[in-house]
């Protein structure tokens, strides 16, 4: 027949295959993930007086809380760097990938009231959130930076500027990508089954001691080193403190380990959100 | 030929009853393990229709089922059927917020869905900066918005809160802000579904006009969903009947709409719900409507003699102002002869507390024509929302007492109504 020959740009059909994924479409549809971005800045503070200023007081309660608990009281080594510089600099990173993996974790949830309407490749809503959350890092990132310009330029401490500082964007990448990742399965899993839902908070909480936020890899040893080691995030940590600080160093076994966990957690997250994306509005 | 601008191939959509969760995990097992031996899937028997009043055999239920049309480029559809009979599910397959269970549909061109107005609006944000989001959730890139954006503002009539959070809005400004947005989106199909029952008199109009000037003069596809038979009269060139999630029939509007008014051929005069099987929302759910004559009975033969009362029964269940509810006359061809409603435009105080109902219509006698009528109700709270959409219920009124025409020159008078009225005869010279 004549007129079915026209090319159809949009064909609809039940699940396709798992590696479906249509990029250029993503692309058409930047527009929005910069609009999300800006609505989820804006909105942060619109009606505060201290407006983004509230990105910069998290990050330093918890530091001087940190410092209290873990180098006053316990006394744990922080391998010769300034406390206060440690610590900000494992919460600074350590906020990022939580934020990045709280709310993707909530996608379907949070957004099956929009999601039901329209439609956009869903994709966009965590990719803004990465992003988003990047304005935030950046803030806390620049907080960090003068407290550092402040001690390497007006004490006496020593500290070593390596070469891993030029690493940093490397490890902002990765940081994101891990909480993506990490986030988009559990999205996927929660529009489902909500159980993961009420592991999430508590399993934060896990991630966050087993690995080097508040103590270098250095105080570990034995089976303990081993459990922190090759928890995916403690390289980032160890890369951004040996840039930064001089502290500890570049472990490139547990770089590449990082890295590798890094893109196998993305991709299977992209993998099974592709999935969901098309149904969880039935099950949700 | 024109061309096609949609096809869908059989497509049909299965839903779960009951809750999702206990079961589930064994459900997607089985599922799994049938799937990989290369079995069909255990879960979908072919075969069960869509009917909510019965109870049928599986745990799963066909929302949709071998649904196959055609739409051509340019043409404004217009889709009727009952609650249930698959309307909102075809639009949320065609809008891809969720995908087929088996079958295909073919599209040419961007799709862009008023499933309802105003999704993604942040309450926070001011109307520019939602006018932005707003669009871009819709598919619009930031210079296409930016090129609309003062068409947009006029068409909503808010220009002189662009910059407030629309938070502060009222609802209807709110609602006509979204509407407008979504009025100026250009994509080659728009999917539309019973936004006109929101906002006022004056801006419905507005609405129904752009639907008009974007099928007629800008050529594109148009897909209105509606229980508003003017409206889809006034501006669908065929209509779709959708009856238990199947395609009844597509033919010309008229044809479509006579069909779909009589095909459930047995009158009646009364209809009564339920619990939760009840039409409407947390605040009011209807109860029954009835068609009476004047001495309450509900099987007494009609006649023009006869007061008529329309007797809709519902439960506010939480106390609410400003409720509407409007009954709408329609001809045996879906004519609308007239609406009215219980609004009391006089009475400022117009709360109805928690509690059982009744509003009465009486219909005079010596109004109507001996022929079948449609009643249908909606139940709304103008300007912020609708809870109950065109239930119908019909009746004839079947014995003639005052023929004006004479008896002698027809047994049925013509003309839709056939009013009693007075008229003065004097000889002049």
């Amino acid at each position: 027949m004549n007129k079915h020959t026209g090319n159809w740009s949009i064909i609809i059909q039940p699940k396709q295959s798992l590696l479906d994924i249509n990029f250029k479409e993503i692309w058409r549809y930047r527009d929005l993930i910069m609009l999300l971005v800006k609505r989820d800045f804006v909105a942060f503070y619109k009606q505060t007086i201290l407006g983004p200023l509230w990105f910069a007081i998290q990050p330093i309660l918890t530091t001087a809380v940190y410092v209290l608990l873990f180098n006053r009281v316990a006394n744990i080594s922080t391998d010769g760097a300034p406390p206060i510089l440690f610590q900000m600099a494992g919460i600074t990173c350590w906020m990022y990938f939580s934020e990045v993996l709280l709310k993707t974790s909530d996608t379907f949830i949070t957004n099956a009231n929009i999601f039901g309407k329209v439609y956009f490749p869903r994709i966009v809503i965590p990719l803004s959130i990465v992003l988003s959350s990047m304005i935030r890092l950046g803030i806390q990132l620049m907080l960090f930076l003068i407290v550092w310009t402040y001690y390497y330029f007006f004490t006496d401490v020593e500290m070593h500027i390596t070469w891993a500082i030029a690493m940093l964007p490397v490890l902002v990448v990765l940081m994101g990508l891990q909480g993506l990742g990490l986030g988009i399965i559990i999205s996927s899993l929660t529009s489902k089954y909500r159980d993961l839902k009420y592991l999430l908070t508590f399993g934060i909480q896990l991630l966050q001691f087993t690995t080097t936020v508040a103590y270098p890899l250095s105080a570990t040893s034995g089976i303990t080193r081993d459990i922190v080691g090759y928890h995916p995030f403690t390289a980032i940590l160890e890369t951004f403190r040996f840039g930064f600080l001089g502290s500890g160093a570049f472990y490139e076994s547990y770089f590449i380990y990082c890295t590798i966990v890094t893109f196998v957690l993305l991709i299977s997250g992209i993998l099974i959100f592709n999935r969901v994306e098309k149904t969880f509005m039935d099950t949700v | 030929m024109s061309d096609i601008a949609i096809s869908v191939e059989n497509v049909s959509k299965m839903y779960r009853l009951g809750e999702v969760g206990t079961g589930t995990i064994s459900h997607d097992l089985n599922r799994w393990v049938h799937r990989i031996r290369g079995k069909e899937d255990p879960y979908l028997k072919l075969g069960e229709e869509n009917k909510r009043d019965t109870t049928g055999g599986g745990d799963y239920v066909w929302a949709l089922k071998d649904v196959s049309f055609e739409v051509e480029q340019g043409q404004v559809l217009g889709i009727i059927g009952k609650n249930g009979a698959g309307k909102s599910t075809l639009l949320k397959l065609l809008s891809r917020v969720t995908a087929p269970t088996t079958g295909l549909i073919k599209a040419k061109g961007r799709i862009a869905s008023l499933l309802e107005v105003g999704t993604g609006f942040h309450p926070e944000l001011t109307g520019r900066e939602n006018i932005f989001l707003n669009g871009a959730i819709l598919g619009m890139t930031k210079p296409e918005i930016r090129s609309k954006f003062d068409e947009i503002v006029d068409f909503s009539g808010v220009a002189r809160y662009v910059d407030t959070p629309v938070k502060r809005y009222s609802s209807g400004m709110y609602v006509r802000l979204a509407f407008a947005v979504a009025a100026f989106l250009e994509p080659e199909i728009l999917i539309v579904d019973e936004v006109l029952a929101v906002g006022d008199a004056e801006f419905q109009k507005k609405c129904l006009g752009r639907m008009k000037d974007v099928s007629q003069n800008d050529g594109r596809t148009v897909l209105f969903v509606s229980h508003n038979m003017g409206a889809i009269k006034n501006l669908c060139h065929k209509t779709l009947v959708m009856k238990h999630g199947t395609v009844d029939t597509l033919v010309d509007t008229p044809s479509a709409i006579e069909r779909y008014l009589s095909s459930d051929s047995d009158i009646d005069r009364c209809v009564k719900w339920v619990s939760d099987e009840r039409p409407g929302d947390n605040t009011v759910r209807l109860n029954s409507i009835k068609v009476l004559d004047k001495t309450g009975d509900l099987d007494k033969t009609l006649t023009t003699d006869d007061d008529i009362l329309v007797e809709i029964d519902y439960e506010v269940l939480d106390t609410v102002k400003d409720l509407r509810i409007t009954v709408s006359l329609m001809g045996f061809d879906g004519e609308h002869i007239f609406s009215t409603s219980d609004f009391n435009y006089y009475n400022t105080s117009r709360v109805r507390e928690k509690g059982t109902y009744s509003s009465t219509l009486k219909i005079p006698s010596k109004l109507l024509n001996l022929s079948r009528y449609y009643v249908s109700v909606n139940v709304e709270i103008p300007s912020v929302k609708s809870i109950v959409q065109a239930e119908i219920v019909s009746f004839n009124v079947e014995e003639l007492i005052y023929n004006e025409m004479g008896v002698l020159l027809a047994i049925k008078p013509p003309g839709q109504i056939h009013p009693v009225l007075n008229w003065d005869v004097k000889k002049l010279n």
